[in-house]
């Protein structure tokens, strides 16, 4: 057993007692609960694991969790606020972006972090962004529609 | 004993005095309203077990697993007018939830937002083949439709009694039945209030016809849409059952490989943790994922591998050679004389295509949880055949199939890859050393290694066309890869069609759309070097040869929408087609290709027409064709495993390349809907027409006809 570690996820403070290499993908679906981060290769690749670091998106299964510890880290389940969906997530549902859906958390967290950057991003812009998430269905044309949804949907809501 | 007479109603008590036990069926009936409460339920019983269905999962078929003469549906309204209903059949992403619940709630005539579908338990659900084959939407949907049109007149009848009146004089509408003559009416939540009726029914066709559905044929979004967007959706990797423990299994380094010997005393000595050794199965479970890991990672194990002759390096010629010299019969169809009509022919070819062994991929590697109690066993799992798993469940641990019972969460996708019972049999096990559930999750490498693939293989074809450009002759060898659209849809007196079967030297299995992307893959691209052949317009070439006019309305349909033909405006530009019918889909797809200075080939623009008879949801259909070619690009242009020395060398996904943004080209969607025809599947078909028509672009900006799946850059180099 490694020593203990402090977590911000979602707001909450979790306090953590495993070995510092164990990532933060298995701390938030193991440990925490937090199952709407989904392993999808364990090398980066696909995205399926994408969380908030920062504002940042990064990949939860090439993060050792020592070096996440006092750091704010937002999932898929800290999206929702009072029972309100992101836009983004409102967006999702309406432009029907997902077949299986298991790739909806991880491009989803994409989306927010690319959103927190650039208002309006082109749809080249979306699509780099998005390029390290893989939807096996290839429910691509309606990820990057859902995209700029919301892009306009949260212009629209600051004005 | 016959079951209850068409019609006749029964208490569900009486069924017990019936005495037939009920195969592949593990609910009593006495017991349903005690599951589901009170209300009125109809079953649909199997008139005949259909004939001919082969099963083209990659285990082949079983006898145990043709469809029994019992129940095939059912369904139950109850007292507060929620409809449940029952099927076999699993959602892995094609939507089905979806798009069954609104084949119900239109048949019912009930909002489609009561309509609840319980779905892929083999407790509660009728027996099912499994998902696959794009069978669900012609015979899933019309068999709930059914039981959806008889219950309907079952609460009619309720009404009429109760008002005294003949049933044919009311109407039923939004969940009630309404009495004209009065214009007093009573919910079907009313209706079913206090009641225990059930109905058992033989099949029938469905009773609405397309041209007057209201739900159905309605682009209605995905079902719990709200909890895939918030993370909350589980599938079967997110469940963590109270003291589960995580599974590891140890993988030899080698196909075919045996255990020579283990020293398993360090992980043995783990705190929390089980070791099992069955034969050459090696496995351990521990409290976290990375005690599982580390548990494993201790383990000392010896094998010895046998030597492998075939790699990906000679995987083609290694096909040819091992192939069976002649097919069965079943794998055959000849007509009129190749060599005469190769003698009449004007111009004659000839070429070998070839197609690579491809990896499913699904972004949910397969998983499964596994509980015992009192001897039996609960396992959740994400698969397309339940039912199949159960009865591997069985056989592996010598169990009756009522003490087994599998549940499938609506699943990371599958694309026909998840068949198969592995993880289950070995959740299954370490559980049942550990005495406490188990999950076993496999690691993306376990995925693309020891699942099993789409078949490689060999395409040989000889051709003669005469000089007005009539077929004259086709002769078309398909080594390995299947049989699934084999048959040709032109029109050709002369004909050989032949699947010859190989041993496979890799694990090779059902793929979204079979070997029909192969099969047109070879004839689509044959097609094209005909028609330059003959120097005709690919286009008027097909035209030329083909009298099935629901195929000639694609081609013409996507021409149309693409602009075929299409004037060159920039230098590497080319433009190709492919098309065909398959499970009663009829495709055709247009691209527009770019092929750069460097040799990498980029496809700007894809228009594909698709036709599968009415159409069930529009929306989810568009979704599927769309997304069947985004898939479809990695078959044709990036995907292969390489293998070697009983080895997958490029299990991972840095090393095999899916589609990904910066592939995607414009993709138009263009539907036919024909209300007059009933509705065929639409999860696979419309894959298959991409790969040819990217070769036959390629070759029309390059004049280098590509003739490998996938069509990689270097191939034009050379």
């Amino acid at each position: 057993m490694g020593k203990s570690l402090e977590l911000t996820v979602n707001g909450k403070r979790h306090s953590i007692t495993s070995d510092g290499d164990v990532t933060l993908l298995q701390v938030l679906r193991d440990e925490l609960g937090l199952t709407g981060t989904k392993y999808g290769c364990g090398e980066g690749q696909c995205g399926a694991c994408t969380v908030l670091l920062g504002g940042m998106a990064r990949r939860a299964c090439q993060l050792p969790v020592s070096t996440v510890a006092g750091q704010s880290i937002t999932t898929i389940e800290g999206l929702e606020r009072d029972g309100k969906l992101h836009p983004l997530q409102h967006a999702f549902i309406e432009a029907g972006a997902f077949q299986c859906a298991y790739c909806t958390p991880g491009m989803i967290m994409s989306g927010v972090a690319l959103l927190g950057q650039k208002a309006r991003p082109s749809r080249e812009e979306i699509a780099h962004a998005l390029d390290g998430n893989i939807c096996r269905c290839g429910t691509y044309p309606r990820i990057l529609e859902a995209v700029e949804r919301a892009s306009a949907s949260m212009a629209g809501g600051a004005r | 004993m016959k079951p209850a007479t068409k019609g006749v109603l029964v208490e569900p008590e009486r069924y017990e005095l019936r005495g037939q036990p009920i195969h592949h069926f593990s609910i009593a009936r006495r017991d349903f309203f005690k599951v589901l409460g009170a209300g009125i339920a109809v079953f649909t019983v199997a008139s005949e077990a259909p004939a001919g269905m082969p099963q083209e999962s990659g285990r082949g078929r079983r006898a145990e697993e043709e469809l029994p003469k019992d129940i095939t549906s059912w369904l139950h309204v109850g007292e507060d007018g929620v409809v449940t209903t029952f099927t076999g059949k699993v959602e892995i992403g094609q939507n089905i939830r979806t798009s069954l619940a609104q084949s119900v709630a239109d048949e019912l005539r009930v909002p489609f937002e009561s309509v609840r579908m319980v779905m892929g338990d083999t407790a509660l659900t009728p027996f099912d083949m499994g998902t696959f084959g794009s069978r669900t939407t012609p015979t899933m949907a019309p068999q709930l439709r059914h039981v959806a049109s008889v219950a309907r007149d079952l609460l009619v009848e309720q009404a009429a009694k109760e008002w005294n009146v003949p049933a044919e004089k009311l109407v039923a509408a939004n969940a009630k039945v309404t009495d004209p003559a009065s214009g007093r009416s009573l919910a079907y939540a009313e209706l079913a209030k206090g009641k225990t009726l059930a109905q058992e029914i033989p099949e029938a066709d469905p009773v609405t016809p397309p041209s007057e559905w209201t739900v159905a044929g309605k682009p209605i979004p995905k079902v719990n849409a709200r909890d895939f967007v918030t993370g909350r959706h589980q599938y079967t990797p997110d469940l963590r059952p109270a003291g589960v423990l995580h599974g590891k299994v140890l993988r030899p380094p080698a196909f075919h490989a045996t255990l020579v010997s283990l020293d398993a005393s360090a992980a043995e000595q783990m705190p929390g943790v089980v070791v099992v050794r069955d034969g050459d199965f090696v496995a351990v479970a521990g409290r976290s994922e990375r005690e599982a890991e580390k548990a494993a990672a201790s383990l000392k194990a010896e094998w010895k591998s046998p030597e492998a002759r075939a790699s990906s390096r000679n995987i083609y010629s290694y096909l040819k050679e091992k192939a069976e010299s002649r097919g069965n019969g079943r794998d055959r169809e000849t007509a009129g004389s190749i060599e005469e009509g190769l003698q009449a022919a004007a111009r004659r070819l000839e070429a070998t295509y070839t197609v690579a062994y491809i990896a499913h991929t699904p972004l949910e590697p397969r998983a499964a949880v596994a509980e015992w109690n009192d001897g039996k066993l609960t396992v959740w799992t994400g698969t397309q055949r339940p039912f199949g798993v159960r009865e591997e469940l069985a056989d592996a641990f010598q169990l009756p199939q009522d003490r087994i019972r599998v549940i499938v969460p609506d699943t990371g996708s599958a694309y026909g890859g998840k068949h198969t019972a592995d993880a289950a049999l070995e959740a299954a096990r370490l559980a049942r050393a550990a005495k406490r559930p188990v999950k076993v999750a496999w690691t993306r490498e376990e995925e693309m290694t020891w699942a099993y693939f789409r078949p490689a293989g060999v395409i040989d074809i000889r051709s003669g066309i005469t000089a007005d450009g009539k077929l004259k002759a086709w002769e078309f060898h398909n080594y390995n890869s299947g049989s699934s659209g084999i048959g040709t849809p032109y029109d050709v007196a002369n004909r050989h069609i032949e699947f010859h079967s190989v041993d496979s030297p890799l694990r090779q299995g059902s793929y979204r759309g079979l070997a029909a992307t192969a099969n047109h893959f070879a004839r689509e691209s044959h097609m094209d070097e005909l028609a330059h052949a003959a120097g005709l317009d690919p286009l008027e070439f097909r035209l030329k040869n083909l009298s099935d006019a629901r195929l000639r309305a694609v081609f013409e349909a996507a021409a149309k929408s693409f602009g075929w033909p299409r004037k060159k405006t920039e230098a590497g530009q080319g433009c190709g087609m492919g098309g065909g019918v398959e499970k009663k889909g009829y495709v055709a797809t247009f691209a527009e290709v770019r092929v750069e200075s460097t040799k990498a080939i980029r496809v700007k623009k894809v228009v594909c027409a698709f036709e599968c008879g009415a159409i069930v949801n529009p929306d989810g259909l568009r979704n599927q064709v769309s997304g069947a070619n985004v898939m479809g690009l990695g078959g044709a242009l990036f995907e292969a495993i390489e293998f070697a020395d009983g080895k997958i060398l490029n299990p991972h996904l840095a090393k095999y390349r899916v589609p990904r943004f910066r592939d995607l080209p414009e993709i138009e969607v263009v539907l036919l809907d024909r209300k007059d025809i009933p509705s065929a599947g639409a999860g696979e078909t419309p894959l298959i027409g991409l790969a040819p028509a990217i070769g036959n672009a390629v070759f029309d900006a390059t004049g280098k006809r590509l003739r490998s799946l996938p069509m990689l850059p270097a191939l034009l180099q050379a």
